[in-house]
């Protein structure tokens, strides 16, 4: 496994860390008392370096897989192994994305990416340019002393991005990242997302409702069905890179879209009738 | 109009600004004591019954020593009980938010304790205690602890679930997930229950001294109602108020020292 807190300064190239999910099934007690399977026999690989997206209905247990990869909740039954590490609690070389942004309201722009740095306790120097780097990489370099109550939505997120990169993670969990966005505003985030990705080359695990976002930006997606979680499909989607706006009009990329409605289509989520 | 202080180098622009903001406030003010004043002259009402403004301007200058030693009294009680209640009031709700037993016992305990009007323990805590500072001390701290502690656990309990995630992802320790997340996540909560429990401490302190004393603001307007100095009573409430503003406005500077990026919340919703 390839220790990506110490690599030297950037330019190098970091190859992300690979997953392997074998017959993780997660069961938990809701709040009334009743048992929830959030999670049935869940069998994936995930190579080093790969962007992969989950798409599935609400509560069909996307972002419990999340969860149980980070090792920030256990798995009922099964085993999770990141970079050929078992896992069994929090993992190291992990970065969490989450649909709200989670920035803190106290902290400056630039204290924010510089969080992850502070509680790992990674060389302050180096890191204050990388963050300073990547703040430029999204057009935000203006903005380092200012506080998030003073952002958009989208330039919050973006932050929250930078904020997970600039620990130079080996993994990037993101939980519908862009969920909360305007439409112009995703578009825009998912060009930035595909570019600092070709760049770092981490491992992407990606959910969101959009099949076009998963299309667009995936190497692979897997289709969920609900209650309990499982693994319907996976649609492996080897459009040229980088993609772009053109990308939505190849006729591969329209096939793939409709193949992942269908499955929708056949799991009652989405009705025509 | 909006109300951000806009930042003007000239002096003039400001005082024009200040005027336009805070003159028609000082303006009814104004009204009501010449209203007052004028009523008081031309229908004769003993002073008292009701002094005029004017009268009780002239009380506080001429009685200035005596109520500044009671101020004095009164203020040691207010900063000794609430001092007492922020030291006491922030480690409980640290416990309540991360022990069961508190969270399960303690603190609903302490909600239903609430429900007691603390000023109706006056008298027994001046069987405990006697009729010196401490009984009042006591008061001002049972009746400004509660806003503080309910607001602490409250503004603990507010950080959502991943930004929790978030750092422990990170591999923060509880310690440091208390000090980087919790606490700061706190503050403007924390800070909601001093600016309460300060004006309550002055309520406690007064009533106490109501109850039994020989010194203070309250004993003082005791002393005045048995006198019938009607003006000096209303001095006294004069320099209490005072005293109340002084202490809340040392609370709010405290927390715009503390929490900057609320100030820039503020502006921006503005």
């Amino acid at each position: 496994m390839i220790d990506n807190r110490t690599g030297p300064a950037a330019g190098d190239f970091r190859a992300g860390v690979p997953i392997r999910i074998a017959g993780v099934t997660k069961r938990y007690l809701s709040a009334r008392g009743g048992e929830v399977h959030a999670l049935d026999e869940i069998d994936l690989a995930i190579a080093g370096g790969e962007f992969v997206s989950i798409v599935g209905p609400s509560g069909c247990g996307k972002s419990t897989l999340l969860m149980l990869i980070s090792g920030l909740i256990p798995a009922t039954t099964g085993t999770i192994e990141v970079g050929g590490v078992r896992v069994k609690g929090a993992i190291g070389n992990v970065a969490i994305v989450f649909q709200r942004d989670v920035l803190l309201d106290w902290r400056t722009v630039l204290a924010n990416v510089l969080l992850p740095v502070e509680i790992k306790k990674l060389d302050p120097v180096s890191h204050r340019r990388k963050a300073q780097e990547l703040l430029r990489s999204v057009g935000l370099e203006e903005f380092e002393d200012k506080y998030p109550g003073e952002l958009s939505g989208g330039m919050r997120q973006r932050v929250a991005i930078c904020r997970a990169l600039v620990q130079d993670p080996g993994l990037l969990l993101m939980d519908e990242p862009f969920g909360a966005l305007d439409a112009l505003t995703r578009e825009q985030m998912n060009l930035d997302l595909q570019r600092m990705w070709l760049r770092d080359r981490n491992t992407v695990l990606f959910i969101t409702h959009s099949i076009e976002e998963a299309v667009l930006l995936s190497d692979r997606v897997v289709v969920m069905s609900s209650r309990p979680g499982r693994i319907a499909d996976i649609v492996t989607d080897d459009l040229p890179r980088p993609r772009g706006a053109h990308t939505r009009s190849d006729p591969r990329f329209i096939e793939h879209v409709e193949r992942i409605r269908r499955h929708f289509l056949a799991l009652g989520v989405l009705s025509e009738t | 109009m909006t109300t951000i202080a806009v930042p003007s180098p000239a002096t003039p622009g400001k005082l024009a600004f200040w005027i336009s903001r805070n003159g028609p406030v000082l303006a009814i003010f104004a009204l009501v004591f010449a209203l007052w004043e004028i009523a008081v002259r031309a229908l004769q009402i003993p002073d008292y019954i009701l002094p005029s403004p004017s009268v009780i301007v002239v009380k506080i200058v001429v009685s200035w020593q005596l109520l500044l030693e009671n101020a004095f009294v009164t203020l040691q009680e207010i900063l000794l009980g609430f001092g007492l209640s922020v030291v006491i009031a922030i480690p409980l709700a640290i416990a309540v938010v991360y022990s069961r037993i508190f969270e399960r016992v303690a603190f609903p305990f302490m909600v239903s304790l609430q429900t007691i009007p603390k000023v109706a323990l006056a008298p027994i805590l001046v069987i405990w205690l006697g009729y010196g500072i401490m009984p009042k001390v006591m008061v001002a701290f049972l009746i400004s602890f509660f806003p503080i502690v309910i607001n602490s656990v409250i503004g603990m309990r507010s950080a959502e679930k991943e930004m929790i995630y978030l750092v422990q992802s990170m591999g923060a320790s509880e310690l440091t997930t208390f000090l980087k997340i919790r606490l700061p996540k706190a503050l403007p909560s924390i800070f909601g229950g001093l600016k309460v429990g300060i004006g309550q401490a002055v309520v406690g302190a007064t009533v106490g001294e109501f109850i039994a004393a020989e010194r203070g603001l309250g004993y003082l307007q005791l002393i005045s109602q048995v006198r019938l100095d009607t003006p000096l009573l209303f001095a006294a409430v004069v320099v209490l108020s005072l005293l109340g503003v002084l202490l809340f406005n040392a609370v709010a500077f405290a927390e715009r020292i503390a929490l900057p990026w609320s100030r820039v919340a503020t502006d921006v919703a503005e």
